[in-house]
């Protein structure tokens, strides 16, 4: 009794000691990071936060992540009921949009650091007007095509630049017939258009400056820079598998990483998970231009962003946190952890990974641009991102012509949108 | 037994109200009542409203005017009532028949094995559609698919199409896997049918000679007749609510190019959203209410219209 009497007394006296020095040297402040990416938990407790908080003693960092597919209508949910998190991981384009306009996020355009990041990386976090950015872009996704290595060595073809030397050498495996020249399927469809369409179509609309003449109402889908892109993805069709109609999206993937297909049209994203799994070798190419010496264009999709919750009741930690996540050391840090996910930042990183090392270094030759129809076009009924999916799925199936599905998806656009220009 | 009643009269004559009747009710109407009834008409009352700035609006019947006038969503509707009426046929014609000449087969005497058979042609009724979508799904694959490898083993290759990823054969696939996954119900309801009736009338009309098929068809078909319709409002009724099976074979978009698109994908996208499209709950309400009047019509159809026509007996 005694001795638990003096053990008590003696924590208590700590308790009130601690607590009564601690102000003394200010508090520790505690910042919540919002996320649906609850596959990286690790990657931010283990390497992004300690990196963080080495730096800046008194903030300490959570990342709280939640299901993916719960995110959307949770932190909705949470900021209107304002018991959001300080940090707010960004959806691109309409959902962090509608976040803003409403004064959920803080603006992030004086941050140190903005400077690093290009308008294209900035476009899916800004005002339709591009005049404000309120997420600091912190990932993107490039598309591209990963191969076979050995197969290619085995069949003795060289890695295809030009679209004439890239059918040929679809010629050639499917000659062979050892290998799936093409391992993509149109079951599931949207491989179809983001892995096809939206892969090789920039070269043909001249990545931003066709994306953006559309956006405008300068140019339409019955253009042909916008047809001819369908044309060339019906001749996909004949390369892909037997049977392509009902091969579904992990059908495709293990078809690749079993070694029994020779090539893959790809998202980076691919990359981390194939390494898991394949025994061979893999090497990456760009789209193939139309003609030699042409100017080369990428799919540079901007996927994730981080915002301030404008409710913080610690703007200026999270204002230091967003600072650092802007910084060349995050950049390297984050594209490294995540193979395939790359930084927006433009300062130089290297990455360990050597494929996922190839498609950053598109970013250098090529011309970046955005998927065509997520900004601003999707925000209507029919919704065009989900119309090209069924339209690149019909134009392989050979169910619709590339000029029909072009009439179609702007028939459907223009059923709602009308451009601002005109 | 007379006095009996005549002491229960007595007792409804000193308590009018009988509380105890709307006690035991209670529960199940206050449950109904919030997950069912409540939820109907605040869809149908979400159907008359519109987002307009922010705002919810009462538009009237607006928005069933663009559901059936605009030309883009008229085209999607129609096609979605267009499947769904496909689906509804082949099972009506595919898995009703089946289902009774099964359950003819079952009730005949000299069956052996009878409560094995009756058990594996239930068992897929009780799976989770969910299986039943991904199995199917897998058996078809034409690449790991057990479809076309066993039709290879007897030359039949030939034959085999990636039918889930054609338009034109994407739909009758469908259906008929959920004909194979339901076909229990009919089969159950229609043998409960054929054992009920009486020995009696199976012995007479084997002493006027009727037997074999033409005791089927003039004797107990006609006795089965009134489960029959029971079972074909029921099947309409669950092909205009289905959307379990299609959403896992052929997922939320329904394709190939909307080939299976039926009234309840195309609710779940327009309710829900779908990837960048954002969900429109008063729309997905309009379409919902559309759907209701649809089976509202149907049912009535076969209550007044068919389900008086059909002659009962009584033993």
């Amino acid at each position: 009794m005694n001795t638990t009497m003096k053990r008590m007394m003696l924590a208590t006296a700590v308790a009130a000691l601690s607590s009564g020095i601690a102000p003394a040297f200010a508090e520790d402040v505690t910042l919540t990071i919002e996320s649906w990416r609850n596959d990286d938990l690790s990657i931010w407790q283990e390497k992004l936060i300690p990196a963080f908080e080495a730096k800046n003693p008194g903030i300490k960092v959570v990342f709280s992540p939640l299901a993916p597919t719960e995110y959307n209508a949770a932190i909705n949910a949470k900021l209107d009921a304002g018991s959001a998190g300080d940090l707010i991981t960004c959806r691109p384009f309409d959902l962090s949009l509608a976040m803003y306009q409403k004064g959920q996020l803080t603006a992030v355009d004086g941050l140190a650091g903005m400077e690093n990041f290009s308008p294209v990386a900035k476009s899916a976090w800004q005002t339709d007007d591009g005049k404000t950015t309120f997420c600091v872009p912190m990932a993107s996704v490039i598309h591209g095509f990963i191969y076979n290595k050995e197969a290619f060595e085995k069949l003795g073809i060289a890695v295809p630049t030009t679209e004439d030397e890239f059918f040929a050498a679809l010629e050639k495996i499917k000659a062979d017939g050892t290998y799936v020249p093409l391992a993509m399927g149109t079951k599931d469809q949207w491989e179809a258009s983001t892995m096809g369409y939206q892969n090789i179509g920039p070269t043909y609309w001249r990545g931003e400056e066709g994306r953006l003449a559309l956006i405008a109402g300068k140019q339409k889908l019955t253009d042909p820079e916008w047809v001819e892109p369908f044309a060339t993805l019906a001749k996909w069709g004949p390369y892909m598998g037997d049977g392509f109609e009902a091969q579904t999206y992990p059908d495709s993937q293990n078809l690749f990483t079993l070694g029994r297909a020779a090539i893959y049209p790809a998202g980076s994203w691919e990359i981390a998970p194939f390494r898991a799994q394949a025994t061979f070798e893999m090497g990456a190419f760009p789209p193939p231009v139309r003609k030699a010496g042409d100017e080369c264009f990428i799919s540079d999709h901007t996927d994730i962003g981080l915002g301030a919750n404008a409710k913080s009741k610690h703007p200026e930690e999270t204002k230091k946190f967003l600072e650092w996540v802007a910084s060349p050391e995050f950049a390297d840090l984050y594209s490294n952890a995540l193979p395939g996910f790359f930084s927006l930042s433009s300062a130089p990183i290297t990455l360990q990974d050597p494929v996922a090392q190839e498609f950053l270094s598109w970013r250098a030759k090529c011309k970046s641009t955005i998927r065509s129809n997520n900004q601003i076009l999707s925000r209507g009924t029919p919704n065009l991102d989900t119309e090209t999916w069924i339209s690149s799925a019909n134009v392989i199936n050979g169910t619709e012509t590339p000029q029909q599905a072009g009439e179609r998806l702007q028939k459907g656009l223009d059923s709602w949108y009308k451009p601002a220009a005109q | 037994m007379t006095t009996l009643d005549t002491a229960e009269r007595d007792v409804v004559a000193k308590r009018p109200i009988r509380w105890h009747i709307a006690i035991f009710l209670l529960p199940a109407v206050l449950v109904y009542t919030a997950v069912m009834i409540i939820p109907l008409f605040d869809t149908l009352r979400l159907s008359l409203f519109r987002i307009v700035d922010g705002q919810s609006v009462f538009v009237g019947l607006d928005n069933f005017r663009t559901v059936f006038g605009d030309p883009l969503w008229a085209a999607s509707f129609w096609n979605a009532l267009r499947n769904n009426l496909v689906f509804f046929l082949i099972h009506m014609v595919v898995q009703n028949p089946i289902g009774i000449a099964l359950a003819a087969l079952l009730s005949l005497p000299v069956l052996r094995f009878r409560s094995f058979y009756r058990t594996a042609i239930f068992l897929p009724t009780i799976l989770s559609f969910v299986i039943v979508g991904f199995v199917w799904k897998l058996i078809l694959s034409p690449i790991w698919g057990i479809a076309p490898f066993l039709l290879d083993i007897v030359g039949m290759k030939a034959f085999f199409a990636p039918w889930l990823g054609r338009p034109g054969s994407a739909l009758i696939t469908v259906s008929l896997v959920s004909v194979w996954q339901n076909i229990g119900i009919p089969m159950m309801l229609i043998y409960a049918a054929l054992l009920s009736i009486p020995d009696e009338v199976l012995e007479a009309a084997e002493c006027d000679g009727v037997t074999g098929w033409s005791q089927f068809f003039k004797i107990k078909l006609p006795l089965i007749l009134p489960t029959i319709g029971i079972v074909s409002i029921l099947t309409f009724v669950g092909n205009f609510n289905a959307f379990d099976l299609i959403y896992t074979m052929q997922g939320a978009i329904a394709g190939p190019n909307y080939s299976t698109d039926i009234l309840g994908t195309l609710l779940y996208r327009t309710f829900f959203g779908f990837q960048l499209q954002l969900g429109d709950p008063n729309m997905g309400a309009a379409i919902a209410t559309a759907m209701f009047f649809i089976i509202l019509a149907g049912v009535c159809l076969y209550l007044f219209v068919i389900q008086r026509r059909i002659r009962r007996y009584q033993f």
